[in-house]
């Protein structure tokens, strides 16, 4: 059970951050390409749920799965959008994520006077708590899973 | 628990076959006095609520029916402009029926064409090696299953999120087209299926597997 990698983005798309922690394959495109083709995935998922939908959603998209990793997401009602890419074994971590926007985002970046909202994230406090609260969760193993 | 929809989408992108077997429909009507307190705007073709919600009525809900009578995209059935003929006080009280607006075969075909991107996307944006497309999505109203053959046609299973066994009913799908589908010889490949025996046995057994029966060998 691991986590593969994790992206922040607000909501003009701009990606605020990115980490990896055990990334085997890299999507054979530049990162500010890879971001832009995330960020426009998810964008088209959103879309496409709420017209699929039968009834009204409330929550909308919350995580895809494929054979072999699992996308979750979480959005904010500002347009902060929270995407963990983990294994097939981690359950829903929808909560983890708004964790990671409530008690990591919100505290070490909103809270910032001199952290500029809408640019990529410089916070070296930012990086370093988010570091150990990803290697705290339980469902992640140094390990390849 | 149920089945809403299965969509079979062949190998460029295009829908083929679409089979909605159970679609909730809210609904909600309720007599307006001039002015109106919802907001409505024109959007894809239909007159729908920007601003304002009451009484099971949402911000998206379309305007299904005024008075009773079913209406035509953005215009009554007489012709009017729905906005306009709203904004006139001569006209009220007027009774609205408001809900989810049900997807044109048009917008069914684009959503289709829509999947099958992200499903290669979602296979190319992989951390891991060797990964499928999306094979299963997850919301808080439905969950979307997806079976890929290798000759590249692609099975899309609507479901209530608590629905249990689609993996078998999409191997089931897979098998019922082939044998009613490729196996008859008017059928050309990746056209539109329009065989009644493909219809009569996916109808049932979608029924058996609401029933969260499994499949026994030749059923």
């Amino acid at each position: 059970m691991t986590v593969h990698n994790l992206y922040i983005f607000d909501r003009n798309g701009t990606c605020l951050h990115y980490s990896e922690w055990n990334r085997k394959k890299q999507a054979g495109i530049s990162k500010e390409e890879e971001y832009k083709l995330m960020y426009g995935m998810l964008f088209s998922i959103r879309s496409f749920v709420s017209k699929m939908s039968p009834l009204d959603m409330k929550d909308g998209f919350l995580a895809f799965q494929t054979s072999r990793y699992k996308l979750h997401y979480y959005e904010t009602p500002t347009g902060v959008k929270v995407v963990m890419n983990t294994d097939l074994g981690v359950p829903n971590c929808r909560d983890v994520l708004h964790q990671i926007y409530s008690t990591l985002y919100v505290e070490y970046i909103v809270k910032n006077p001199l952290c500029p909202l809408g640019e990529t994230l410089q916070s070296e406090l930012f990086n370093s708590r988010l570091e150990s609260f990803i290697r705290a969760l339980p469902f992640f193993s140094a390990r390849a899973g | 628990m149920a089945i809403f929809s299965v969509y079979v989408v062949n190998k460029a992108g295009g829908l083929i076959y679409q089979y909605d077997n159970y679609v909730p429909r809210a609904e909600a009507e309720k007599t307006f006095s001039f002015p109106l307190d919802l907001v409505l705007k024109i959007h894809d073709e239909k007159a729908v609520v920007s601003f304002g919600q009451r009484d099971g009525i949402r911000v998206g809900h379309a305007v299904l029916s005024i008075n009773g009578v079913d209406v035509n995209g953005k215009y009554t059935a007489e012709g009017k402009e729905i906005i306009e003929y709203l904004k006139d006080a001569t006209n009220y009280p007027v009774s609205i029926r408001f809900g989810r607006a049900r997807l044109t075969s048009n917008e069914k075909l684009m959503l289709a064409s829509m999947f099958h991107s992200l499903f290669a996307i979602g296979s190319q944006l992989s951390p891991e090696v060797g990964s499928s497309g999306i094979e299963m999505l997850e919301t808080d109203t439905f969950k979307l299953h997806c079976f890929q053959t290798l000759t590249g046609i692609k099975f899309i299973v609507l479901a209530d999120p608590r629905q249990a066994g689609i993996d078998a009913l999409l191997r089931k799908i897979y098998e019922i087209y082939s044998d009613f589908a490729l196996k008859n010889p008017f059928y050309s490949l990746e056209m539109p299926i329009r065989c009644e025996l493909f219809d009569q046995n996916l109808k049932s057994s979608l029924e058996i597997a609401e029933k969260a029966g499994t499949f026994g060998p030749g059923s």
